[in-house]
């Protein structure tokens, strides 16, 4: 038997690009709708038209509605909306989608620069339409630990509904799912609609990667998706740590491995510190088990939004250890990330002269790169190459450097 | 109601409660000849040759100065929402039995909606000043008995000089004030800085009444407003809530997107070649425009720049720079702060300044337009640059002008705005009021991109080849517009009821408010 009366989404004084709904199921009498809206006058026909449309589709036809609207955007008027019928146990075939964006069709590669990437709570939109701007090179849609656990659903809707609507400006466009066997669920509301990465928090082995994989293949199949969908699994736990490469190496899809220190360190049954000493060998552990299963390394968050200079100090030092990125939680993380990551003067200079040796051999036809006296390995050129691309990203040198 | 279309196209009443206008006829249009209003004659042998004005209570010095219905009441924002003063002047006219006042401040603030009760009976026939808040709404639903007008600080000088607003009576709040009327803001307990509003109602209305919380022996140095033109002085307990009246730290915001939009204003600056030795800008004390001064700094610093003066509304972060030795000068018009009090009261380089010198229209010149950049808000505006700060897209009234008007003769004018609040567009088609004609705003920055005037053409240029998102004003629309869920509605109003006129610096009427339907 279906529930009578629902309620869906946000209200209250401190609410901004939000709404409330609020469904309550009638025999008759028809829909009978109430809205208060912060920007009545501006888009009040607007949203009745919307509220109108959904009752339609969901075959909503006796119905008392009541909306609060606190300046939502309409992709999450219809995330609203929708939870508050699937909540009444109705549509559950059905999906009210926005339109897919435009500029939301691209496609990612597994070795694209993974500097920064910005967590967004899954539930809270008024962070989505600016995010991309702040450029961080990934934003994860977080539908883990910044979600209540009674608005699971919620967030679902909302992921799936930003993933269509919102510009992500040229970021990779990331969802952190659940702790697996949750997680498996929240797969159909991201994968049809173009997720590049999956994040796969709490890892501990490698079948778990496994399952996210053989689920998102049956997804991909089902929705006829084409592009690929790549896996960044994050570890948290000492077994974890102990499992390490058998994650790595566990999918083809795999793009990354990432550590997460806060649940780390207490399940090692200690505090995180600044120094880091006591993850060090998790940390090492990580970025040895991503390099030899040929994925990038990642490091954990800094949870610090107002230290700055921490945040640089922490950035180089995972540089130092092998680390190729760092997580954000606050926007203005990014560019202090990216600052951090660049190549210094010396590390440009001397890609420069690697690439110019090996471009001259290969020109010559010599098999053998040589920068003096010493002899250049075919890694050592890949990450001279790295660095250049690099460094020409952050504007540090010209495209025409070797004229220069 | 008769309406005329002024050469900015927009609708504006021939008279204003019954006095003819003159409509807006474009910028620097409008040059009026003759001789400025003049103060009646004063002579000292009707004042006490001791220099003791003090009068007992704030009644007795309204009773003096010949308060009677109909008369023009003067106050001014330095206490801003701290002002308990106001509200104690119209709780005394009220029981005094007078009726029909205008009231003339220099802005109003939300600690004002006290006065709404003196609108409903009428006590105030109407505002001319600014109507914020509570005050704003009020008056765009059609409640006030007059017509309200809202004049910049430069214009509310040049309505005196004008004669068009004739002041009788002229309440000036005094953080510290001497018995012969010297008063001063930079000290005493209700500190505010500085009193430059007050200025020009110290010289032209027929009365003046000097009220303080902070009575000291002659002389009260500095003197920023001088007893000789003080009729009157009151003691009372406060003026107001010190922590109302100036913060006590200025915070910078939080927001990621107005810490872009700042980040951007200061690279700007920089790469537009505006930051150089020597140059000028303008900092309020809005969230974006203080952390644009601290990237702004950082920017300096780098380069080895100094500035000769920057113009306040100043904070700690102005201070700083100046004690730093990054300007040479403050030239301030407000103060926020404590540490800008502080400063001022201490620092010689920190100079206060008033509309006259800063903004005012009918003097040989004033300062607005020397500066080499000014960063404002806005509350809306348009695809061709047309600004508005005093209503919102829903049509309410909500804040004043203040000095916003007179900043747009800076050399470079920018507007720091969000490009939508919530699922409010700033980047409209159209601004609900003109406040702010397009050809004096030079480049819009938003989170979204940074839209230059294409009449700058040197600005364009001088960015070419910049990291800086630069793009046309209509592409930022677009975005916004497609983000939103389409275009806005427009406010539903009643054309035939206009609730307040706006008030261009020359003293024309550049657009109206109307009435909203709710």
């Amino acid at each position: 038997m279906a529930i009578k009366k629902v309620s869906a989404g946000k209200r209250g004084d401190k609410v901004r690009s939000d709404c409330y709904f609020e469904i309550e199921l009638k025999k008759s009498g028809g829909l009978k709708i109430n809205l208060q809206s912060k920007v009545h006058s501006m888009y009040g026909d607007n949203i009745m038209t919307l509220i109108d449309k959904m009752c339609d589709f969901f075959g909503l036809k006796h119905a008392n509605i009541t909306c609060e609207d606190f300046g939502a955007l309409p992709f999450t008027f219809m995330a609203r909306f929708e939870l508050a019928v699937k909540r009444l146990g109705l549509g559950e075939k059905k999906e009210y989608l926005p339109e897919m964006h435009k500029r939301n069709k691209y496609k990612s590669r597994y070795d694209r620069l993974r500097r920064s990437r910005l967590y967004l709570p899954g539930n809270e939109p008024k962070f989505y339409p600016n995010a991309g701007l702040h450029q961080p090179d990934g934003i994860i849609l977080d539908l883990e630990d910044s979600v209540a656990l009674t608005e699971k659903d919620a967030a679902q809707l909302l992921v799936r509904n930003a993933l269509r609507a919102i510009n992500f400006y040229g970021a990779e466009r990331m969802v952190r799912i659940n702790q697996l066997p949750k997680g498996l669920e929240d797969l159909k509301f991201v994968v049809p609609h173009n997720v590049h990465v999956i994040l796969i928090p709490k890892c501990e082995n490698g079948e778990q990667v496994k399952n996210v994989e053989r689920e998102v293949e049956f997804i991909k199949e089902e929705f006829g998706v084409k592009n690929e969908v790549y896996f960044m699994p994050i570890i948290e736990s000492a077994l974890g740590v102990e499992h390490a490469y058998e994650i790595a190496s566990a999918s083809k899809f795999n793009c990354a491995l990432a550590v997460g220190l806060e649940d780390y360190t207490a399940d090692i049954g200690t505090a995180r510190t600044n120094e880091g000493k006591e993850s060090y060998v998790a940390r090492s552990k990580v970025i040895n088990a991503a390099k030899a299963a040929g994925i990038q390394a990642i490091d954990t968050v800094f949870s610090d939004v107002n230290d700055m200079e921490a945040l640089r100090k922490s950035v180089l030092e995972a540089k130092g250890l092998g680390f190729e990125g760092k997580g954000c939680i606050h926007p203005r993380q990014v560019k202090v990330v990216h600052e951090a990551l660049a190549p210094t003067e010396a590390e440009i200079e001397k890609s420069q002269k690697i690439v110019l040796a090996f471009e001259e051999a290969e020109a010559k036809g010599l098999g053998v790169v040589s920068l003096g006296s010493k002899m250049i390995d075919a890694p050592v050129v890949k990450r001279a190459h790295h660095v250049i691309d690099l460094a020409l990203l952050n504007k540090q040198i010209n495209q025409n450097w070797r004229q220069e | 109601m008769k309406l005329v279309k002024n050469a900015a196209g927009r609708l504006v009443p021939e008279k204003i409660n019954g006095v003819k206008q003159v409509p807006f006829k474009g910028i620097g249009k409008y040059k009026p000849k003759g001789v400025k209003a003049k103060p009646s004659i004063r002579t000292c042998a009707d004042y006490p040759e001791n220099g003791n004005k003090i009068v007992k209570s704030l009644r007795e010095a309204l009773k003096k100065a010949g308060l009677k219905d109909g008369m023009t009441i003067s106050t001014h924002h330095h206490l801003r929402n701290g002002d308990t003063l106001t509200n104690y002047l119209f709780d005394t006219i009220k029981s005094m039995g007078v009726k029909n006042i205008r009231w003339y401040p220099s802005a109003s603030f939300p600690c004002h909606q006290h006065l709404i009760k003196y609108l409903d009976d009428g006590t105030i026939h109407h505002i001319e000043g600014s109507m914020n808040g509570p005050l704003g709404r009020y008056t765009s639903q059609g409640k006030m008995k007059g017509m309200g007008v809202l004049r910049s600080h430069g214009g509310r000088y040049q309505a005196l000089q004008d004669g068009d607003v004739h002041v009788d009576i002229a309440v000036i709040a005094a953080p510290t004030a001497d018995p012969f009327g010297n008063a001063t803001g930079d000290r005493g307990p209700s500190a505010c800085g500085l009193l430059g509003f007050a200025l020009g109602d110290s010289e032209y209305a027929d009365k003046v009444i000097a009220v303080t919380d902070n009575l000291v022996a002659f002389p009260c140095i500095p003197w920023q407003i001088q007893g000789n033109n003080v009729d009157y002085v009151v003691e009372i307990d406060s003026l107001g809530d010190p922590s109302k009246i100036v913060s006590g730290t200025t915070q910078v915001t939080k927001s990621p997107d107005r810490l872009l939009i700042a980040e951007y204003v200061a690279q700007f600056l920089e790469d537009s070649g505006i930051m150089k030795d020597g140059f000028s800008f303008q900092a309020g004390a809005g969230g974006t425009n203080l952390a644009f001064a601290l990237y702004l700094k950082e920017r300096m610093i780098k380069k080895g720049i100094k500035a000769r003066f920057i113009r306040g509304g100043s904070t700690k972060y102005l201070v700083e720079m100046l004690e730093e030795g990054l300007t040479d000068y403050i030239l301030d018009g407000q103060t926020f702060d404590l540490e800008g009090v502080r400063s001022m009261r201490e620092n010689a380089n920190h100079v206060n300044t008033s509309p006259f010198t800063s903004y005012n229209y009918h003097g040989k010149g004033n300062f607005a337009s020397i500066l080499d950049a000014t960063v404002l808000g806005a509350t809306e505006v348009d695809i061709n640059f047309n600004a508005n700060v005093v209503t919102h897209s829903d049509g309410y009234l909500l804040h004043g002008i203040g000095g916003w008007q007179n900043c747009l003769f800076g050399k470079c004018t920018i507007l720091a705005i969000p490009s939508f609040r919530d699922r409010i567009p700033v980047i409209v088609d159209e601004v609900t009021t003109l406040v702010g004609p397009g050809d004096l705003i030079d480049v819009v920055i938003t989170e979204r991109g940074i839209a230059i005037n294409p009449r700058r053409k040197d600005l364009l240029k001088a960015v070419k080849g910049s990291s800086l998102p630069i793009k046309p004003i209509k592409q930022i629309y677009d975005e916004v517009i497609e983000l939103c869920g389409g275009v806005p509605a427009k406010p539903k109003v009643n054309k035939n009821k206009v609730v307040a006129a706006i008030k261009w610096v020359d003293g024309t009427v550049l657009d109206s408010v109307f009435q909203v339907e709710e």
